[in-house]
């Protein structure tokens, strides 16, 4: 490896570390304002979305992918295009449902959660959350309704972590009145 | 690992998060909401800031003097979070620091002019909090704040505190 990808590597760690240490300034923040950990994996989510219909354009751009054929088109644009461009992970898409439209995303490990341990009163808080509403609003700008939650948490004691994905319809574009 | 545009996103959102929270529970917010937020929002940044020092001088040899930190702060440090090394500082060699960063990386995202320069300290807050816990784990008490007079032009402001 020459020295020139050595310091590229380092600083693209140092930015990790920035995410990573202000996402759990976040939670940590959220843990203080909401009484119940139910309430700040909503909120958690809810920021995520706010963020998921932004970044769709940002990858739309830089990727140049274009329109996915089916799901399992973009089961895998999501796992080996998206979360190898953002956070530098490429999970693995299994546990296809018989009727294809939902799977599994494994992530071997989860690098919002570096350095990161769950105290005991926190056993219900899904801290990587935020992830859930990115993948649900970013897919909505595409005309996919989806349904996206934790199922396997590293951090709540599992061996890896799993992210099920369901597809629940496409979203019809709305035409403005008085335009065919 | 973690891309860039995802911190900046994600700051985004919390400044934007904290902002309508403390607006659904007030209504209309007043100065002392506002300086609340922005409290807050720097707070967090100082915990960041803590963190990341620690981690960027695992290995660098202790510093010589309050000089020599500063230059740290504005090389290796701000090239490591902001992306760009500070262009200009300045200083009255008596604990007050000027940080001029022509291209600041959190405004890129901003029209230039006039137009948004009062929203300008709600997306400076966590940044302050950065610096000012870097250099508290460092072993320098400071103030710092910042300000805007044309964007993406952004200038920090830092007082070491005498104990």
């Amino acid at each position: 490896m020459s020295r020139q990808s050595n310091r590229t590597t380092d600083s693209k760690k140092m930015n990790s570390e920035l995410f990573t240490l202000t996402y759990g300034a976040l939670v940590t923040q959220l843990c203080k304002d909401y009484e119940n950990d139910e309430e700040v994996n909503k909120q958690l989510d809810k920021m995520g979305y706010n963020i998921g219909v932004r970044l769709i354009e940002d990858f739309l751009a830089r990727s140049s992918i274009g329109r996915c054929q089916d799901f399992r088109e973009t089961a895998d644009v999501i796992a080996k295009v998206a979360f190898k461009m953002y956070l530098g992970i490429t999970p693995s898409v299994t546990n296809w449902s018989p009727g294809g439209d939902e799977f599994s995303l494994i992530l071997e490990n989860n690098p919002l959660a570096d350095f990161v341990e769950l105290p005991d009163n926190h056993s219900t808080l899904i801290y990587s959350n935020l992830l859930c509403g990115v993948l649900r609003g970013a897919l909505e700008m595409v005309q996919m309704a989806v349904d996206v939650k934790f199922a396997q948490d590293s951090l709540r004691g599992d061996n890896v972590t799993e992210i099920r994905m369901k597809f629940i319809k496409r979203i019809e574009e709305n035409i403005p009145a008085g335009e065919e | 690992m973690a891309d860039d545009s995802l911190f900046e996103f994600l700051h985004m959102e919390i400044v934007s998060h904290i902002f309508n929270e403390q607006q659904s529970r007030k209504g209309e917010l007043d100065n002392k909401d506002r300086a609340a937020c922005i409290s807050l929002l720097e707070a967090m940044g100082f915990r960041v800031g803590q963190g990341l020092i620690e981690r960027l001088t695992r290995d660098t040899p202790s510093f010589k003097d309050e000089l020599d930190i500063m230059k740290f702060i504005c090389k290796d440090f701000w090239t490591k979070v902001f992306r760009r090394q500070v262009d200009n500082l300045r200083t009255n060699h008596q604990g007050t620091y000027v940080l001029q960063d022509n291209k600041f990386s959190l405004l890129t995202q901003f029209s230039g002019g006039k137009q948004y320069l009062d929203q300008a300290p709600k997306y400076l807050a966590f940044s302050c909090g950065v610096v000012r816990g870097a250099l508290s784990n460092l072993g320098l008490e400071s103030v710092v704040t910042a300000e805007v007079s044309i964007m993406p032009s952004c200038k920090f402001q830092v007082v070491i505190q005498k104990l």
